[in-house]
């Protein structure tokens, strides 16, 4: 970290609003990690306690986690998930142009226009369960999270925001890296480029998310001034808020950037949703949302219900989980169309919980079952897998929740 | 006498405690004070296997005074764990508080419900209010007189503080 001289100050405080014009040589930096090194670690976790023979038996999980975590099944997760019913309406389906909007919509959007009016955060949890209006969503979002954007909210993006124009962080430039690999290259993001720089630059330095650590398994890095290791008075957390990020982690902030044009609430918005669910995707613990979890409950899902499908994969070697577990570590972001995407974190902030991210993947698996089990290599999986973008979200989790066959 | 035990699982799915006790014609029984205890709701999986557990005497079957011999039947029906006990047992009689029981005196009071300013009719006293502001603006003039040339930075060597080695613990 080193502060900026006082003209380069300058320049970057006039240059805010246009970062992405900015091409820093970042030649000599890769991403710290990606997300199929995280999974190679979650692959190696094993409990001392467990017996964990080499003899295939049916204490070895046949799938690639192998921690015997508690996950639900297809019933508890109906009960979980009962809003999204095939009787009830939904966002995402009744609202598409074959079906009149008398029968849902309209009363739909109405009902949400009364839950903002009487500004009732539970009630907006459970109304977004069957979907946010698009023109509701940015306010009943904000609802959901807490967050009004007060002024002394403001002042402390300012804050954040001059801390940024005075010193210069390491990171910084993993973060340039980032968005320019991943975000810049996306047909729905790149426009989005600017608000990125401008709100992750921020977040790197705030270190009101060092709270989150009391509630996660993960521990920030710590590090100690030159010259001064070991002693803690000269110990500080690097990066200040205590995140390092990786590959894709600027997928986390795209999706908001269609919701909230404001700089100042879009990073109120993002540091809401990432101290409360995107930290679970990438950190490990045994929370029924962390990424393990949801990993096994994938797994597990598709070994009980397309047990062939599975055996099949299995055998060409093309586990599931390789090709599903970046779609879960992004939310989905990036993977989806983004009115798709959206209607996916509808769900996500209605029910607090992420499982709705494994069981979506499963729900793609089944959906593309009969193309699976024709291919013989684990790249021809993925050429199946690879373009999700005309997938539509609440018809598949309808189908594979309460319309499958069992 | 038994007030509370404590303890901390270690993969054990049930548990099931005896107490022998003096019986009715002098000699002593044993019997059974707490039986199957769920410790695992599903032994095959990880949940509640390192939890914490505490027992009152009111969770209990029978009496639990004059104890001269506790039994601990651990079960695990579950083959896929190499071990299981209970660990850190601890048992407290009545009238000793257990270590959890203490309670700094600021953390059990509740916050009194915030009564909201009322300003109605009651403007605040302008002579006061007047005095108050003047007290500030002399502050401020004051540190601004004295505004140290010094940078705030702690760690600044040349305007930069430099760290390596990041470490997890």
């Amino acid at each position: 970290a080193f502060q900026r001289p006082v003209n380069e100050q300058k320049e970057l405080l006039n240059k805010w609003n246009e970062m992405g014009t900015d091409e820093p040589d970042l030649s000599l930096f890769r991403p710290v990690y990606a997300p199929k090194d995280f999974l190679e670690v979650l692959m190696n976790l094993r409990n001392p306690n467990y017996e964990n023979g080499e003899q295939p038996s049916f204490k070895n999980h046949l799938g690639l986690i192998q921690v015997p975590l508690k996950v639900k099944d297809i019933p508890e997760l109906k009960e979980d998930f009962s809003e999204l019913g095939l009787n009830i309406g939904q966002l995402g389906i009744d609202d598409s142009a074959q079906v009149p909007p008398e029968f849902f919509e309209n009363e739909h959007v109405h009902v949400g226009q009364k839950v903002l009016a009487e500004q009732d955060s539970a009630a907006a949890q459970q109304y977004v369960r069957q979907g946010c209006p698009t023109a509701l969503r940015a306010d009943l979002w904000a609802l959901i999270l807490n967050i009004s954007n007060q002024p002394e909210d403001i002042l402390y993006y300012e804050q954040l925001k001059s801390n940024v124009i005075q010193h210069d962080l390491l990171v910084d430039s993993l973060i340039y890296k980032d968005v320019k690999l991943t975000a810049s290259n996306d047909d729905y993001y790149f426009v989005f480029e600017d608000y990125l720089y401008q709100v992750l630059l921020c977040f790197s330095r705030d270190t009101s998310v060092l709270e989150h650590f009391t509630y996660s398994s993960a521990t920030p890095p710590k590090s100690y001034i030159r010259g001064k290791l070991g002693m803690e008075e000269y110990a500080v957390f690097y990066p200040p808020n205590g995140v390092i990020p990786f590959h894709g982690f600027s997928m986390y902030v795209a999706p908001l950037c269609f919701l909230y044009h404001e700089p100042s609430k879009l990073y109120q918005i993002f540091r809401e949703m990432y101290v409360r669910f995107f930290f679970r995707l990438h950190s490990i613990s045994s929370h029924p949302s962390g990424i393990v979890s949801l990993c096994l409950l994938f797994e597990t899902l598709l070994q009980t219900h397309l047990p062939q499908l599975f055996y099949h994969l299995r055998e060409i070697g093309a586990q599931p989980l390789r090709i599903s577990f970046k779609w879960m570590v992004r939310a989905f972001s990036g993977y989806l169309a983004t009115d798709q995407l959206l209607l996916l974190w509808d769900r996500i902030l209605g029910y607090n919980s992420l499982e709705i991210l494994a069981v979506l993947a499963a729900a793609v698996f089944a959906f593309r079952a009969v193309n699976l089990m024709e291919v013989t290599s684990l790249a021809a999986a993925e050429a199946v897998l690879a373009d999700l973008s005309t997938l539509k979200v609440m018809p598949l989790l309808q189908i594979f929740l309460f319309a499958t066959v069992t | 006498q038994v007030q509370e035990i404590v303890f901390k699982n270690f993969y054990t799915a049930f548990l099931s405690v005896r107490v022998q006790r003096p019986g009715p014609s002098g000699s002593r029984r044993w019997v059974t004070c707490l039986r199957d205890l769920c410790l695992m709701p599903c032994p095959h999986t990880e949940e509640g296997s390192q939890d914490y557990f505490c027992l009152h005497r009111h969770q209990m079957l029978c009496d639990v005074d004059q104890v001269t011999a506790m039994r601990f039947i651990l079960r695990q029906p579950s083959p896929v764990w190499l071990h299981f006990t209970i660990e850190d047992l601890q048992i407290f009689p009545p009238g000793q508080k257990s270590p959890q029981k203490d309670f700094p005196s600021w953390l059990s009071q509740l916050t009194p419900p915030e009564q909201p300013a009322s300003l109605h009719g009651e403007l605040p006293d302008p002579e006061k209010v007047s005095t108050e502001v003047q007290q500030m603006w002399v502050l401020t003039e004051v540190i601004r007189a004295r505004q140290a040339a010094a940078r705030i930075g702690r760690f600044d060597v040349d305007g930069c503080y430099d760290v390596n080695l990041l470490s997890y613990t």
